[in-house]
């Protein structure tokens, strides 16, 4: 096993995860050298035509910034790439892959690199790694964005190595050696594997060595459409989520869990009977409810539901929907610009969502006396292994979490609920456990995005914006996930967000206005509850951008001017426009459309990309509107799979649809009454649009951020659709919200 | 405790079961079947999806004994060996699976649906009730439609 440490000089390998009794011979293992990060600031701000609008915090350093700023310390330790005597290419990834695509992306960028065919390279995901930190972390749509570099320049070096052991070998200068395939080329047709490679390469003096990645111009697979590497693994049912797994005398469990959010066990009162249920293995009262083991999880279902539980009060009993709203407005100041001019405003409430990944909260967790190991998909997995470690009194060295893939995350995965739940009840019983979270727990216990309160006020005279205000009043957003800390951390060193709180400084790290329109002021003040919460794609985006894109067409239509039209006029740049344009014209914007349907276009800029989004709905059913076609355009800088990015845009729109139009949380004293997707009205493939066409912009620079991209604009494009079709101004989300089910028993 | 044969994917297999077990517990936690995945329990979410006699089931609400004597497809039994079935290729070509959970139960339901109808119609491929959550049902719709002009 051979390493290069990050100062450059040849060491022995030593992190925990390597097995330490490899056969030396076998592998050629780099550890890309410290990349270095440069983030010009300001390099980004005051567009030349942006003369009416000063910049916001997020123009000039945004979320995705400042995650790679606090990341840079350990940036040089975050790849591990291991050539094989069989020529593959292996690497460890410390991200999770929760189905936005990253592992295939990761293995195009090296792929590429090392002039390898794309089934040769293997992507794993890292176990906890704690000396990484924040670079150990999934968000924020910024894995790209932070891993394009220090993964080509790893590739590159292992490339490098490969080719200078070539040039040794036949002795001729590396300089004139090719790869291609998989192999080193001479210039006098002589061919030499990798894998035949490793051992020499492995044993070459460092300094000897440069490596430099590509010129982005002889780029041939990045940048080009490409199934996931992952898919046939999808589509066969051979690939392995956290309960899939086949971990030695792992057990079924589930929990009984409160009548009301974060209520807790007074008393078991049939725990006999139920003990003595057929399958049933064990039951422990543990902090978030009474877990059951068995057999199998069907009769651990049955066993949960026959538990008689009496319960203490929980922290949100006495609150519903209605209250929750008053707090809210209540939270948001009123507009502080006088309206001595032209000006519209509005108000606007936004709904709980649910995260609803497919795959509930579950994890798999064997606790022994002194030590832990956890099986999870986890976008956090440093924190879980603190989390862990401390719910069991354990030193953190002891906990070994593994990442497992995910199916769906959407934020929920960014806390390690499930897998500190699972090691408490597997330390209660004293056995390794499989725990799953029934859908109805996940719903009405899981963490959700949390409702949303706006007051936006805008003033305009002669064609001109003069002010424009939002005040945004939030339930309270967990963050206690570590990015909370590393922004604020970060942001507070930079001159451009001051001593803010956690959530303030993300909230101005992420959401700004797009338009020149004059005085800009955004704040967020939150309102703290006791309830389960958590960044949902696009955190506050979805909502304030969302609510401003109404505000912009009605402004528009105010000033007289077409919607399309008034946002090419007040965009900053022509990157901006050009995605505009895009819409306009694939979508043929304006067309006459039947009465009863209209068009809607939306527009977003954020982590340096931007998009837009033109819709047509048809609301001539008025139980059930549909957005039956989408027409998208975005600009991310530098696309790596054009694939994986319109696939982003397409989940993007989907929960657009979705959250707009029909799918929310009620609470009702203390719980959500919706339990599953019978009642919580994710989309469905009727309300899908059959035509969806989506535009990548070609490359003009560095990546930025998609993951969460898609949602604002197109949040915007359905409710101003919805506006048109029916002549109203939507402005209570989901639109339609009728509670039209009989909820489960609590 | 009774006792029930029926085949999955093709082989057969004797469970010591209570009748009333659904199937998707005795696929997966006693015959180590895990393409059919959890998502509701209660047939709303239909990401469990699969085949009895060729019909489309949800097992999480069919009981075991229901299953005797029939015959069990999962995901896993639809390529024949290394040669995927055209919708599982459909699928591939659309790059359509994101975090891929619902999917062995989307595949299962379109397989059902292409069986029924040659060339379903778009309100045919509405009427699939599976939940993708991370949104695919446009790529969904086209792996379909993909797929029944090749079969």
């Amino acid at each position: 096993m051979f390493r290069k440490d990050p100062m450059g000089g040849p060491a022995p390998s030593s992190t925990q995860h390597e097995e330490g009794a490899v056969d030396r011979r076998r592998f050629l293992t780099v550890l890309v050298a410290a990349p270095t990060l440069t983030l010009a600031l300001g390099a980004t701000t005051a567009p030349a035509d942006a003369d009416s609008s000063v910049p916001q915090p997020a123009d000039i350093l945004d979320a995705g910034d400042a995650l790679i700023l606090a990341g840079t310390p350990t940036a040089h330790l975050m790849l591990v790439l291991e050539v094989t005597e069989s020529g593959e290419v292996q690497v460890e990834l410390p991200r999770a892959e929760v189905g936005q695509g990253i592992t295939t992306a990761v293995a195009m960028l090296v792929a590429e690199e090392l002039d390898l065919p794309l089934r040769k390279v293997r992507i794993r995901l890292a176990d906890a790694r704690p000396e990484l930190l924040l670079n150990q972390l999934t968000g924020g749509s910024n894995s790209i964005r932070s891993l394009y570099d220090p993964v080509r320049k790893a590739a590159a070096a292992v490339r490098a190595r490969l080719v200078a052991a070539a040039g040794e070998l036949w002795d001729v200068p590396a300089g004139r050696l090719v790869t291609r395939n998989g192999v080193v080329v001479s210039p006098d047709g002589r061919r030499a594997a990798y894998g035949s490679l490793t051992t020499r390469a492995a044993k070459l003096p460092l300094s000897r060595i440069t490596a430099r990645p590509k010129p982005e111009s002889e780029h041939k697979l990045v940048g080009t459409a490409t199934s996931r590497v992952d898919a046939r693994a999808m589509v066969t049912g051979q690939l392995r989520y956290a309960l899939d797994l086949d971990v030695p005398g792992a057990k079924p469990a589930m929990v009984r869990r409160p009548p009301t959010i974060n209520g807790t066990v007074r008393s078991v009162r049939n725990e006999a009977a139920v003990r003595r249920m057929p399958g049933v293995i064990d039951l422990a009262v543990i902090p978030t409810g009474v877990a059951i083991m068995g057999e199998t999880f069907g009769q651990v279902v049955d066993a949960v539901e026959a538990l008689d539980v009496t319960w203490n009060a929980g922290t949100i009993d006495a609150l519903s929907d209605a209250d929750i709203r008053k707090r809210l407005r209540a939270a948001a100041p009123p507009p502080a610009v006088p309206p001595l001019t032209d000006h519209i405003e509005a108000e606007f409430d936004f709904a709980f969502v649910s995260h609803a990944p497919l795959e509930t909260n579950c994890a798999i967790a064997d606790v022994r006396k002194d030590r832990a190991e956890i099986w999870a998909g986890l976008k956090s997995p440093v924190l879980a292994q603190q989390d862990v470690a401390a719910a069991l009194g354990l030193p953190e060295r002891q906990v070994t979490v593994h990442v497992t893939q995910s199916g769906g995350s959407f934020g929920r995965k960014l806390f390690p609920d499930a897998a500190v739940e699972a090691a408490r009840i597997s330390k209660a019983m004293g056995r390794p456990v499989k725990l799953m979270w029934s859908r109805k727990d996940d719903m009405r216990h899981g963490r959700a995005r949390p409702a949303s309160h706006h007051k936006i006020r805008v003033t305009h005279t002669r064609g001109k914006v003069l002010t424009y205000e939002h005040r945004v009043a939030a339930v309270e957003t967990d963050f206690r996930h570590g990015v909370g800390e590393f922004l604020t951390a970060t942001a507070t060193r930079l001159p451009v967000a001051g001593n803010m709180t956690f959530a303030a400084t993300v909230f101005h790290l992420t959401v700004k206005v797009p338009y020149r329109f004059g005085v800009v002021t955004e704040s967020l003040n939150e309102v703290p509850l006791k309830m389960h919460t958590a960044s949902w794609r696009s955190v506050w985006s979805a909502n304030t951008r969302g609510a401003e894109e109404i505000i912009v067409d009605e402004l528009a239509r105010k000033m007289g001017k077409d919607p399309v039209a008034f946002r090419r006029e007040f965009l900053k740049t022509a990157r901006q426009r050009a995605v505009l344009d895009k819409v306009a014209k694939e979508g043929n914007w304006g067309r006459d459309m039947p009465a009863g349907c209209a068009q809607g276009v939306g527009f977003h800029d954020e982590y340096k990309s931007c998009t837009a989004c033109l819709v047509e709905i048809d609301v001539r059913n008025p139980n059930r509107p549909r957005v039956v076609k989408a027409v998208i355009a975005a600009d991310v800088g530098r696309p790596i799979n054009p694939s994986g990015l319109e696939a982003q845009l397409l989940g993007g729109l989907t929960d657009a649809i979705s959250t707009t139009l029909r799918a929310g949380l009620h609470i009702d004293k203390g719980l959500p009454l919706e339990g599953s997707y019978s009642q919580f009205r994710y989309a469905r493939q009727q309300d899908s649009p059959t035509d969806v066409r989506i535009f990548i912009m070609p490359a003009n620079g560095e990546p930025g951020g998609a993951g969460e991209l898609g949602v604002p604009a197109a949040v915007g494009a359905i409710a101003n659709a919805y506006a048109r079709a029916t002549g109203t101004k939507p402005r209570s989300f989901p639109i339609d919200f009728e509670v039209d089910f009989t909820p489960f028993p609590r | 405790m009774p006792r029930y044969t029926f085949s999955v994917n093709g082989k057969t297999v004797a469970v010591e079961a209570p009748a009333d077990l659904p199937l998707l517990w005795v696929l997966r936690d006693r015959l180590g079947v895990t393409g059919p995945k959890y998502g509701c329990g209660i047939d709303v979410c239909k990401a469990c999806t699969s085949h009895l006699d060729g019909k489309a089931i949800n097992p999480c609400v069919v009981p075991v004994a229901e299953a005797q004597g029939m015959e069990v497809t999962t995901i896993e039994g639809l390529a024949e060996g290394d040669r995927l079935h055209p919708v599982q290729e459909a699928w591939l070509e659309q790059d359509v699976a994101q975090c891929g959970y619902c999917q062995p139960g989307q595949i299962m339901a379109a397989v059902a649906l292409l069986r029924e109808t040659k060339n379903p119609t778009d309100a045919q491929i509405d009427a699939i009730q599976n939940v993708c959550r991370c949104g695919t049902y446009f790529r969904i719709r086209e792996a379909i439609k993909s797929a029944a002009a090749k079969m």
